[in-house]
């Protein structure tokens, strides 16, 4: 057993002997593997980057959020999306009071305005909305108050600045207590939202203000409908029934029967979530196969050189042959030397591969996360790789006639 | 080794190659002792049988039918396998070629055959042996030169050194003087001579007379059977001139008319 050992480490050594001698030969056929498992990590980095991305912006939306939006109008047997929306601030009272399996609701009533600030002026969107919005989208003030039910009632002309609103109008961090004019209206800043990133458009979510609903219709709008309604149910597991409450309370108003088609349209959280989670999978999928093709490729490119290895070497094998090496030593030997390719290349693959994702992030500004199970799985194929194809060329070598590749010139 | 008996012993040896519908014997009943310590050239031309009788003693191939025992054991009937480690533990080959691994020094090379024997010497253990062999060759101090360092004179060494570090039961060397210059070729015949004096069994496969001349036996191989088996008694031709009287001249046409008669006799068979 030691004797066989020791002989196993002598024939390693003499593979990689054999290795080191053909250095540039060694790296090109390694280049392969190299590409190949540093593509995986990389592309699986990549995939993996953007759906926790997506991931953590469907979070941000809030918690089991469904939004009600105005859905196709159907006048005189012609089906059309229309601006005009069908719901009210009614609506979303009618849904706090009988739906039992919803916790907030909140109305959303959308205007576009240019807004100043003392000499600053800033064009974002205003979105008027109830006391309950926070906590359906899980979002605080960072700095002063949220309005109050009081300010919803009375219409006050008060109003909450998203961080980057604030810090374009009041660069000095003073909004708080200020007057701002929303089209020429005067609003005072009662509070600053937290910073909330980019949303799944890649819009800045922190670029609007908010303001007290009935205020927005009223001095605004002058208009009785509302954009749309934001609704949280009391629980993930109660999404599906407060959506159909909802559904069957809406068309009961808007005296829709059964089967036909709603004037509304919902969308959850989960809903969204599984169609961008859908779409990541699928582009993880699709790069991490394009990568998985080229360790492939590589994988053929060592077999192709242990090939020419083998002929350029059956002399060299045919000594080895005579002065007494068995068939499975010459195996072992060009099995080991395609193993140690692979091996090394897939080491110096796994390099470049979590080397490529920091490089992404930094220069292109793409998240990335590269997974130790993607790294494990790039380099174990990469080895599995160097049997697979190191072993015919090894077996073709390990078969030789010795005084056939005695003669080989 | 096993004691008294002859190292080499063959009775009867046939091979025969199949050529797609064609049969070729190329050995066709060859009988052949060889006892410990003899030097034997074989000596035949091209098409005689001699390569595939080699072929055979070296334990590289099988014959078709007949026995070959080599130092007490049946070799003729063994796999694959157990012909590696006959070759290993009790032939060392040398050829014409010199066939070392190129980039790869002296010692290593030497060292190769105990990388693959039964006997797991350490790394320490083969160095040394191989060093020992390379002494014994007249190479010490050239132990990490590469081959395309050394002349081919001192490659040919290294390969003797390479085929005695096992301590084989034989010497078989394949026209180890086909790709040398005649002063380098006394030089290697030499040193086959000085290790015969050592006890050493030698068997010097050649077409070169003068080369045949050094041994202390030459076996003329012809037409797939041993033809001549004698035994030089004394040596008397020089350097340059052939060995074998006017029949063997004729025999051998690439002989040159010997000048002086060696004093031979016949090897009872």
């Amino acid at each position: 057993m030691k004797t066989s050992l020791l002989r196993l480490w002598n024939i390693t050594k003499v593979g990689l002997m054999a290795i080191s001698r053909n250095k540039m030969r060694s790296l090109l056929t390694m280049l392969g593997i190299i590409i190949g498992v540093g593509c995986v990590i990389t592309m699986v980095a990549v995939g993996t980057g953007a759906s926790s991305s997506i991931q953590a912006t469907i979070n941000s939306l809030g918690t089991n959020f469904i939004m009600l939006f105005p859905g196709a109008a159907t006048t005189g047997g012609a089906r059309m999306f229309t601006d005009q929306s069908k719901i009210t601030p009614e609506d979303a009272d009618a849904i706090r009071a009988e739906c039992p399996a919803v916790a907030y609701v909140s109305p959303g009533a959308r205007t576009n305005a240019q807004i100043v600030a003392g000499e600053l002026n800033w064009g974002t969107q205003v979105w008027g909305v109830g006391v309950e919005w926070p906590f359906i989208r899980a979002w605080n003030v960072a700095d002063g108050d949220f309005f109050t039910d009081v300010d919803v009632r009375t219409s006050s002309k008060v109003c909450v600045l998203g961080a980057t609103v604030a810090q374009n109008l009041f660069p000095s961090g003073d909004a708080v207590g200020s007057t701002i004019r929303i089209k020429k209206v005067p609003f005072k800043v009662v509070g600053v939202l937290e910073r909330k990133g980019g949303n799944m458009m890649g819009q800045d979510q922190d670029d609007q203000i908010i303001a007290p609903y009935t205020t927005v219709m009223k001095q605004l709008l002058g208009s009785p409908r509302i954009n749309m309604i934001y609704i949280s149910a009391r629980s993930a597991a109660e999404v599906k029934e407060a959506q159909t409450e909802i559904d069957s309370l809406m068309r009961q108003r808007h005296r829709i029967p059964p089967g036909q088609e709603s004037d509304i349209n919902m969308r959850s959280q989960e809903e969204i979530a599984s169609t961008s989670e859908q779409t990541s999978k699928t582009l993880s999928i699709l790069l991490g196969s394009a990568a998985a093709i080229s360790l492939l490729v590589g994988g053929i490119g060592i077999m192709n050189i242990m090939l020419v290895s083998v002929t350029e070497r059956t002399r060299e094998i045919g000594i080895r042959l005579a002065i007494g090496a068995k068939g499975r030593h010459v195996l072992i030997q060009f099995l080991l030397e395609a193993i140690a390719l692979s091996v090394v290349g897939g080491a110096i693959g796994v390099g470049l591969g979590v080397l490529a994702p920091y490089l992404v992030t930094r220069f292109a500004g793409m998240p990335t996360q590269v997974s130790s199970a993607s790294v494990a799985m790039a380099f174990g194929f990469a080895a599995a790789i160097g049997v697979f194809f190191g072993f015919y060329p090894a077996r073709k070598a390990s078969r030789l006639d010795p005084i056939d590749a005695l003669r080989y010139e | 080794m096993a004691g008294d008996a002859p190292v080499l012993e063959i009775h009867d040896l046939v091979k025969v190659y199949r050529m797609g519908e064609v049969e070729v014997h190329a050995l066709k009943g060859v009988n052949l002792t060889v006892e410990r310590g003899e030097f034997v050239a074989i000596m035949g031309p091209s098409g005689s049988g001699k390569s595939t009788l080699m072929n055979i003693v070296g334990c590289l191939d099988r014959p078709t039918s007949g026995t070959y025992h080599l130092d007490g054991i049946d070799v003729s009937r063994l796999d694959r396998d157990h012909r590696a480690e006959i070759r290993n533990d009790k032939i060392g080959f040398v050829f014409q070629s010199f066939n070392l691994l190129a980039r790869t020094r002296a010692t290593e090379n030497v060292e190769l055959p105990l990388l693959y024997s039964n006997l797991g010497l350490s790394t320490l253990e083969r160095a040394r042996r191989a060093r020992q062999a390379l002494a014994q060759v007249g190479l010490a101090g050239r132990e990490d030169h590469y081959p395309s360092q050394l002349s081919g004179g001192q490659q040919q060494r290294v390969a003797i050194a390479r085929a005695l570090v096992t301590n084989p039961a034989i010497l078989l060397a394949d026209e180890p003087t086909g790709n040398l210059d005649s002063r380098t070729s006394e030089e290697i015949i030499g040193i086959f001579q000085g290790l015969n004096d050592a006890g050493k069994t030698v068997i010097l496969i050649t077409h070169e007379p003068d080369i045949a001349a050094h041994a202390k036996r030459v076996v003329y191989v012809r037409d797939g059977v041993v033809w001549r088996d004698e035994r030089i008694v004394q040596m008397k031709a020089k350097p340059g001139q052939a060995v074998g009287g006017a029949e063997l001249a004729a025999a051998f046409p690439f002989t040159v008319a010997p000048a002086e008669e060696p004093v031979r006799e016949e090897v009872p068979r």
